[in-house]
């Protein structure tokens, strides 16, 4: 108490702040936490609430000058143009199936990775999942361009068991997709069977479950979470893309294409930002069904 | 203690919320009577009576290509002579898309524009460029009188810029694989077509054009006189005609470097195409030839316009009238692969390059619809009848694609 009095001006300063601070820890969080949640406030949540209000919003057709009337035209065509339902659905699909090829191909590889692999190799295989995270999106897109075009490496290979390539179209962006975002599943659930105790598997064991018996009962509920974090990257990020099926969907489109040809070709940024909200309504459906889950504590 | 944070988080998420809506929804209302109607009129602006000394400085919005000082390859300059000759120092800024011309033009910072039919028309309509007084423009005698006073440059016989250069969408083909060389746009519209999943079309709105003029040639019962003069029964043939060449489609393409290697491959055989890529697929030994199918083409022609804000209007001027002088517009329509305005830029050029894009040939031109805006009003003079305008297309391009 003393030393406080003799301090200087400047020393006794502070240590009011300080115990201010410490009386009040609401105003400690408030300032901890303030900037972060002021950027994720108003440049985040601002953009989109920016995004939404633009929506409502028209366009002079011909001069490209945003007309700043409230209305729901843009919404009105979007719901009442069957075009716009089925590249929703195509969209959607596309998502869905990038997701499910995902899950199948990262399940065995991470639990190989969590389970059986040593040490030494499970670091290997961690890095070779993510190397690829290192090389731009671009090339590896393009690389698959080259792939599956005619006479490439695939209808090459392909041939030998009497296969041709898919050509540039959905199937080609699925797979396609598919690779890009491999990583992003394969990490979460490698993760959640990290968690998954080997002393549970050996009571299952020991309990006389077989294999399959072990996998279905005991490994499936306990990284089900995992699977459906993982899906949320698959789906959100094949849900917004629209470069990948512009180099090898062939004549195909995405709701993302849409979003461009509006924005950059026919100017009209209203409309662009109503088909803008259709993914993240989608997004927000999905959010709140895999909280059900439980998987966002997982993330 | 959860529930009562959910609740006062969503409180404070109606409140940003209805700030948002409350700021924008204020500033909505001074702003709607500059957004006039969707109907096509050149406001009314006057044109610069005499050039006076230059500013100093001049800043350019181009295609890439047209404003080349020497940095990308040092033996292609044709703007140094020009700043040596008025002391306006060039500012270049390029666009991709006619449509992001449109957006960098409405951000003011620039003095003149090489604007593509179908951009010209719009920024006329908006206010953004001024007529201009040809008169000061000494160079503009020599360029083509079939260039001059056209649907994409002028508005009621008043020139909005100088013509630049025009080229057309050819049909290219691989031929190797495609026997006997088309003669018509067929090979890539009818559904028999032998080279179905081997077709390729450009993608942009403007390209239903390409559909119109065909319609025009083998559906005479259709009426229809210009192919950028669409009513809503037109469109809907063209639309349609495109729906049954999508099936044909292996891609669509609006990168050109993408059209070259997608033929290198043999993934696209046939399709429109322009003679810049032609020559570099040639280049690459990809065999390859163009050429102008029966019904004609549509094609680009470009035009030198001068923005209504600018500030350096003199050097604008100056700019305009080197850009079609015979050593400038050479030089540029030779790098860009496209047939020069002046037709004295001829004598200029390396052997055989105004015969290879076929410079001067009336009739080739005229066989060549030019990009133009497609707006309400008929721009083949019908008056009983409303015409699609650009917006209707960019709907229609979208379910064409489907």
């Amino acid at each position: 108490m003393t030393s406080v009095s003799e301090g200087t001006p400047e020393q006794v300063s502070r240590h009011q702040v300080s115990t201010v601070l410490h009386r009040r820890p609401r105003l400690r969080l408030g300032l901890l936490i303030g900037p972060p949640m002021l950027w994720l406030g108003v440049a985040y949540l601002g953009a989109l609430g920016a995004l939404f209000i633009t929506s409502l919003w028209g366009q002079n057709p011909f001069t490209g000058d945003v007309v700043r009337e409230w209305n729901l035209d843009n919404f009105r065509l979007l719901f009442e143009s069957e075009v716009y339902r089925t590249i929703t659905i195509r969209t959607l699909g596309i998502a869905a199936l990038v997701t499910v090829v995902d899950i199948v191909i990262a399940f065995p590889v991470a639990l190989y990775m969590a389970k059986v692999a040593s040490p030494r190799m499970q670091r290997i295989l961690v890095i070779a999942v993510l190397t690829p995270l290192w090389a731009s999106y671009l090339v590896k897109a393009y690389a698959w361009r080259i792939m599956l075009s005619e006479n490439g490496v695939i209808s090459d290979l392909g041939g030998l068991l009497g296969l041709d390539t898919p050509g540039y179209g959905l199937t080609a962006t699925v797979v396609t997709l598919a690779y890009l975002w491999l990583p992003f599943m394969i990490l979460p659930i490698y993760a959640g069977l990290e968690r998954l105790p080997d002393s549970m598997l050996e009571a299952s064991m020991d309990l006389g479950a077989k294999t399959g018996h072990t996998l279905r009962r005991v490994v499936l509920p306990a990284v089900f979470p995992a699977v459906v974090a993982g899906s949320i990257f698959t789906f959100s990020l094949s849900l917004g893309d629209y470069i990948t099926v512009k180099i090898v969907g062939g004549a195909n489109q995405m709701l993302g294409n849409v979003v461009y040809d509006n924005v950059g070709a026919a100017n009209n940024l209203p409309f662009a930002a109503a088909v803008a909200t259709i993914p993240v309504v989608i997004m927000l459906v999905y959010l709140a069904a895999a909280r059900r889950t439980g998987a966002l504590e997982n993330v | 203690m959860t529930h009562r944070k959910v609740r006062w988080h969503r409180i404070v998420a109606a409140c940003a919320a209805v700030t948002l809506v409350a700021a924008c929804g204020t500033e909505s209302s001074d702003d709607k009577d500059s957004a006039g109607g969707a109907g096509f009129e050149a406001p009314d602006l006057p044109q610069l009576e005499e050039i006076g000394d230059g500013e100093g400085e001049v800043n350019i919005l181009a295609w890439p290509g047209y404003v080349e000082d020497g940095s990308t390859d040092p033996a292609v300059d044709w703007v140094t002579p020009f700043e040596e000759a008025t002391g306006c120092q060039v500012n270049v800024k390029t666009f991709g898309t006619s449509d992001e011309a449109v957006n960098l033009v409405k951000t003011g910072e620039y003095d003149v524009v090489s604007a593509s039919g179908d951009a010209s028309l719009r920024l006329i309509a908006a206010g953004d460029v001024e007529p201009v007084n040809t008169d000061l423009i000494p160079n503009y005698a020599d360029v083509y009188p079939f260039l001059k006073d056209r649907d994409w440059n002028s508005v009621d016989g008043q020139m909005y810029g100088v013509p630049h250069g025009y080229g057309a969408n050819l049909l290219m083909y691989r031929t190797d694989v495609v026997e006997p060389a088309p003669t018509s746009w067929s090979a890539v519209f009818e559904e028999d077509s032998p080279y179905a999943g081997k077709v390729t079309a450009y993608d942009s709105p403007i390209y239903i054009a390409d559909a119109a003029l065909y319609l025009m040639e083998h559906e005479p019962d259709l009426g229809i006189e210009n192919p950028y003069a669409l009513d809503e029964d037109q469109l809907a043939a063209a639309v349609d005609l495109l729906k049954q060449q999508r099936e044909l489609i292996s891609e669509y393409w609006s990168d050109y470097l993408k059209e070259v290697q997608a033929f290198t491959t043999g993934d696209s055989v046939i399709g429109t195409t322009w003679q810049v890529i032609a020559n570099v697929a040639q280049g690459e030994d990809v065999p390859v030839e163009v050429v102008l199918p029966e019904e004609g083409a549509t094609g680009w022609s470009d035009t030198w316009m001068v923005m209504t804000e600018s500030e350096h209007k003199n050097c604008a001027y100056l700019w305009l009238n080197h850009i079609i002088s015979p050593e400038a517009n050479a030089g540029v329509s030779e790098y860009f692969g496209e047939a020069p305005s002046n037709p004295k830029a001829c004598d200029l050029a390396s052997e055989g390059h105004c015969e290879t894009y076929h410079a001067g040939e009336e009739d080739y031109a005229e066989q060549i619809w030019y990009w133009t805006t497609p707006v309400e009003q008929c721009l083949d003079g019908r008056e009983d009848v409303k015409c699609t305008d650009y917006g209707a297309w960019t709907q229609a391009w979208t379910e064409v694609k489907g």
